[in-house]
C-alpha cells in the first residue's frame, strides 16, 4: 500500500490497513533486529529529534535504539517541565525546522499538542503521547504483540483494568482495537473511565471478574497517585483488593488468555507477582516489539517525499 | 440635528411590523413616529424602504480590556466592532487592569469612552475586590459613580456566606448582581464539556453539574434574600430547569446565554479548534434544545455577544495552553436571526427583546430598548433578507476569529445609529 503520512499523530485518524500495514512493516524490522549486526541504513543521513516535555525513561530508550539501529543521527532534548517562560511547541518545532531536523519524536502534557505541531512543521513529527490523549505507538506494540498471539483481532475480546480515563495509551489501544475488530471492555472504578465510553462501542465493568469473563487478551494500566486526578479517590489499598489481577481470576478468561502491562510494573499492585513471573505475561514481546514498530514507524515515514527535501 | 427614516418596518410592540412608516429624529431623540412625516427644510433623509428598524443591541457581557489589556482589545476598535454588529450600549466587565472595583475607577473608565467611543459604554463594578472574592467592594458609591450593575464578570465567587451578604446589600440600590455560575471546585483543570468529546479528543472535562450546582445555589441565595440575581450564561439543559424552576417560585432572577450556546456544540472543537474554546464550555445538542426552549418560553430574558476577545497568539496554541474566548460582537445578530427567527423558534420582536429590551429593563435603562416616541434614537437599520458567509477576517474587532467563519448566515446590519447619528453604515467606510 501506499504509506504517504508525513506524520504518525493517532490511531484515532488511521484506517484498519494502514495500522496493519506498520504491523506488517514492524515484523520485517523484528527481524532485523534478531541479527547479530543490528544496523540497517535506511535513516543515514536523518536526523532524529526527540523532543520530551516530560521525564522518560523507557519510552525514549526505544525510540533512541530504533533510531539508531536504522542509522539515524540523534539529538535527545528533555525540557522536564513546562514553566511559565514556556516556549510554545510551535516556535520550538520552528527552530529544529530551520537546523534541518527531519523527525521530532514529541512527548507532550497538553492532549493535542503532537497535532499541532505537526500540521506548523516540515519535519515528521511521531506522537510519543500528548497530554493523556493518545500514545499510538505504544498501542501498536501491544497490537503487534496480540497480533503474533492470537493471529487476528476480528472477535477478539480484549479487557483493560485500571485508570482507563488518565491513560494515552488506552485511548489509542482502544481506537485500534475497536478499527481491527475487537471488543473492547474497560474495567475500573467509576473515577477512572472516562464518559460516554459506551458511545465509543466499549463495555464498561466495575467487577473486575466480569470484566474478564471470557477474554482473550488483559491489558493492566499501571497505578498512579496523581494528587490533582479524581482518580486518587480509591486509595492504594482499596485499589489493590478490588482491581488486582490476581492468578486465580484467569479462570474467568479464556484458557489461552494473554497478559499485558505497560511497562514500569507496580509489582504487587496491578498484577500478582505469580502472574508476572508466569508464562502468559507478555511484556518481554511488548518491550521488543516497541523498538521494531518504533523503526517501522521511522522507516514508512522516511518514505514519504517531503522528507527528501 | 433633525432626521427622518422613511418608509422602515418598525420592530416593536406598538406599531404594525408590515406597514412602512417615518421615524422623526431631533436632538438624540425619537420625536414622532407616523406615516409620511413631512420633512422641512433642515431635516436629513435617510432612506430605509424595505428595511427594518429595531433598537440598538444591548450588551449584558462584554469585556472591554481597556484598561491594562489593551493588546486584546481597545475602546476605539471595540466600539467600531459593536457598531457593525448593531450594539449601540454595551456593558464593560470590571475584569480590566486596574478592576473596576472602587469609584475612581468608573470615573476614569467613564472619561476614557466619552473620548474615545461613539457607542454608549456602561461599566459594571466588581462586587468582590479584585474580583478574587474575598471581600466587598463600596457598591454605592460606584452606583453613584454611574456604574449599572455589579459583577465579577468571569469569575464566580466561592464564598456562599459573601455572596448572600453581597447580594442582601445589593438591595439597597435595588442594582442588579450578575453572575457567572460555574462551580470552581466541579470545573478543576476542565478546557471543554466532560462528555463524549474531552473522552475521544483526550482533554480534561468540564462537567455540566459544576454549572448547575452553582446556578442552583445563587438561586436558593436570591430566592431567600430578595435580590435581583442575574445569571449571565445559562449553557445546559439543567440550569434552563433551575431557572425556569426559580421564576415559577418567585425568585427576582433574570438569565443570559450567548449564541454560540445554542447554535454550536461541543463536536465544534473537533481536531482541537481553540476558536471554540468558550468558558463555560460548548455543551451538547441536548443543552442546545434546552437552551433553545428556554429561550423560547422566556425562562432565558437576554442574548449576549459574550464578546471575550483575547489574541491570537493565545489561540494559535496546544489547546491546554489557549485562553477561553470569542469575538462575538460582530456574528452576535446574524447568527442569533439565522438560527432562532429565520428558523421560525421565535420571531423577530422577541429576538430585539432578548437583545434589546430586556437587557435595558433588567439594567435600569431608561428610554432604551424600544423604537417609540420619546425614546433615545440608538437603532440599527438592518436587511432581513441578506444571505452571505461569515468573515472572520473582516471583523473590525481585534479578535479576527471566529467558531462561525465561514457560516452561511442571513440578516445583516445596514446603519447604526447612536443618538440619532449614523455611526456605522455598511459597507462605508467609518
Amino acid at each position: 500500500m501506499d504509506f504517504s503520512r508525513k506524520d504518525f499523530i493517532s490511531l484515532m485518524d488511521m484506517s484498519e490497513e494502514e495500522i496493519l500495514y506498520i504491523l506488517e512493516t514492524a515484523e520485517t524490522m523484528k527481524f532485523v533486529l534478531s541479527q547479530k549486526n543490528k544496523k540497517a541504513p535506511y535513516l543515514q543521513g536523518k536526523s532524529v529529534i526527540i523532543l520530551f516535555y516530560e521525564k522518560s525513561t523507557r519510552a525514549k530508550l526505544s525510540y533512541e535504539l530504533a533510531a539508531q539501529y536504522l542509522s539515524a543521527d540523534i539529538v535527545d532534548i528533555t525540557i522536564p517541565k513546562v514553566t511559565d517562560q514556556y516556549e510554545t511547541i510551535n516556535d520550538m518545532g520552528r527552530t529544529i525546522d530551520q537546523m534541518g531536523g527531519d523527525f521530532i519524536i514529541c512527548r507532550h502534557p497538553m492532549s493535542g499538542s503532537a497535532k499541532f505541531l505537526a500540521e506548523n512543521v516540515q519535519a515528521s513529527v511521531i506522537n510519543a503521547g500528548d497530554g493523556i490523549n493518545e500514545d499510538p505507538s505504544q498501542s501498536l506494540l501491544d497490537l503487534m504483540t496480540i497480533k503474533n498471539e492470537k493471529g487476528t483481532f476480528k472477535g477478539l475480546k480484549v479487557a483493560i483494568i485500571g485508570d482507563v480515563a488518565h491513560s494515552r495509551v488506552t485511548r489509542s489501544n482502544i481506537w485500534g482495537l475497536i478499527k481491527l475488530g475487537a471488543e473492547v471492555c474497560v474495567v475500573g472504578p467509576p473515577t477512572m473511565i472516562p464518559p460516554k465510553i459506551e458511545k465509543f462501542n466499549v463495555k464498561v465493568f466495575y467487577d473486575i471478574k466480569k470484566g474478564i469473563e471470557n477474554a482473550d487478551v488483559i491489558m493492566t494500566l499501571r497505578y498512579t497517585s496523581d494528587k490533582n486526578s479524581d482518580s486518587q479517590l480509591i486509595t492504594l489499598n482499596e485499589y489493590k483488593s478490588f482491581f488486582r489481577l490476581e492468578e486465580n481470576f484467569l479462570e474467568y478468561a479464556k484458557d489461552d488468555v494473554i497478559v499485558m502491562h505497560p511497562g514500569a510494573v507496580n509489582r504487587g499492585i496491578e498484577i500478582s507477582s505469580r502472574i508476572l513471573e508466569g508464562k502468559r505475561f507478555l511484556l518481554d514481546d511488548q518491550i521488543t516489539n516497541g523498538v521494531a514498530v518504533r523503526m517501522a514507524l521511522l522507516y514508512l515515514l522516511s518514505m514519504r517525499a517531503g522528507v527528501l527535501k | 440635528m433633525r432626521k427622518i427614516i422613511k418608509k422602515a418596518f418598525i420592530v416593536s410592540d406598538k406599531y404594525d411590523i408590515n406597514k412602512k412608516l417615518d421615524i422623526y429624529i431631533s436632538n438624540g431623540t425619537i420625536v414622532k413616529i407616523g406615516e409620511n412625516i413631512e420633512p422641512n427644510e433642515e431635516t436629513e433623509i435617510v432612506d430605509a424602504d424595505g428595511f427594518f428598524v429595531m433598537p440598538g443591541f444591548i450588551d449584558m457581557y462584554c469585556k472591554m480590556c481597556e484598561a491594562g489589556y489593551e493588546n486584546k482589545h481597545n475602546i476605539v476598535m471595540i466600539s467600531q466592532s459593536a457598531a457593525v454588529g448593531g450594539f449601540t450600549t454595551i456593558t464593560s466587565l470590571p475584569n480590566s487592569q486596574p478592576v473596576i472595583d472602587n469609584k475612581t475607577v468608573v470615573e476614569y473608565v467613564y472619561s476614557k469612552t466619552r473620548e474615545k467611543s461613539n457607542i454608549n459604554m456602561l461599566p459594571y463594578g466588581s462586587m468582590t475586590k479584585e474580583c478574587l472574592g474575598k471581600e466587598v467592594t463600596e457598591i454605592g458609591e460606584m452606583i453613584d459613580a454611574g456604574i449599572v450593575a455589579i459583577s465579577d464578570g468571569g469569575v464566580p465567587v466561592d464564598d456562599n456566606r459573601l455572596l448572600r451578604n453581597i447580594l442582601l446589600y445589593s438591595k439597597m440600590f435595588d442594582v442588579p448582581v450578575i453572575t457567572f455560575c460555574l462551580d470552581r471546585q466541579l470545573t478543576g483543570r476542565g478546557v471543554i464539556n466532560s462528555g463524549y468529546m474531552s473522552t475521544k479528543m483526550g482533554l480534561e472535562g468540564i462537567l455540566r453539574e459544576a454549572e448547575d450546582v452553582a446556578v442552583s445555589r445563587n438561586i436558593i441565595l436570591a430566592k431567600n434574600t430578595g435580590a435581583r440575581l442575574h445569571i449571565s450564561h445559562v449553557t445546559t439543559r439543567g440550569a434552563v430547569e433551575l431557572v425556569r424552576y426559580g421564576k415559577e417560585n418567585g425568585v427576582n432572577v433574570t438569565a443570559g446565554t450567548c449564541p454560540h450556546y445554542f447554535t454550536l456544540s461541543e463536536m465544534a472543537v473537533e481536531g482541537y479548534n481553540t476558536f471554540a474554546k468558550v468558558l463555560p464550555p460548548l455543551r451538547t445538542d441536548d443543552d442546545i434544545k434546552a437552551v433553545k426552549e428556554g429561550i423560547k418560553d422566556g425562562t432565558i430574558d437576554v442574548i449576549t455577544s459574550g464578546h471575550t476577545p483575547v489574541s491570537i497568539d493565545k489561540k494559535k496554541t496546544e489547546f491546554d495552553n489557549a485562553s477561553f474566548g470569542i469575538s462575538g460582537l460582530e456574528s452576535a445578530f446574524p447568527v442569533c436571526f439565522s438560527e432562532m427567527v429565520d428558523s421560525g423558534t421565535i420571531n423577530i420582536k422577541d429576538m430585539v427583546k432578548l437583545m434589546s429590551s430586556n437587557p435595558a429593563k433588567i439594567l435600569g435603562l431608561k428610554n432604551k430598548g424600544y423604537i417609540e416616541e420619546g425614546f433615545d434614537a440608538d437603532f440599527i437599520v438592518a436587511d432581513l433578507n441578506e444571505k452571505y458567509n461569515i468573515d472572520a477576517s473582516s471583523f473590525k474587532s481585534k479578535a479576527k476569529y471566529s467558531p462561525f467563519d465561514g457560516k452561511c448566515v442571513k440578516g445583516r446590519v445596514v446603519k447604526t445609529f447612536v443618538k440619532g447619528n449614523c455611526i456605522y453604515e455598511y459597507g462605508v467606510k467609518c
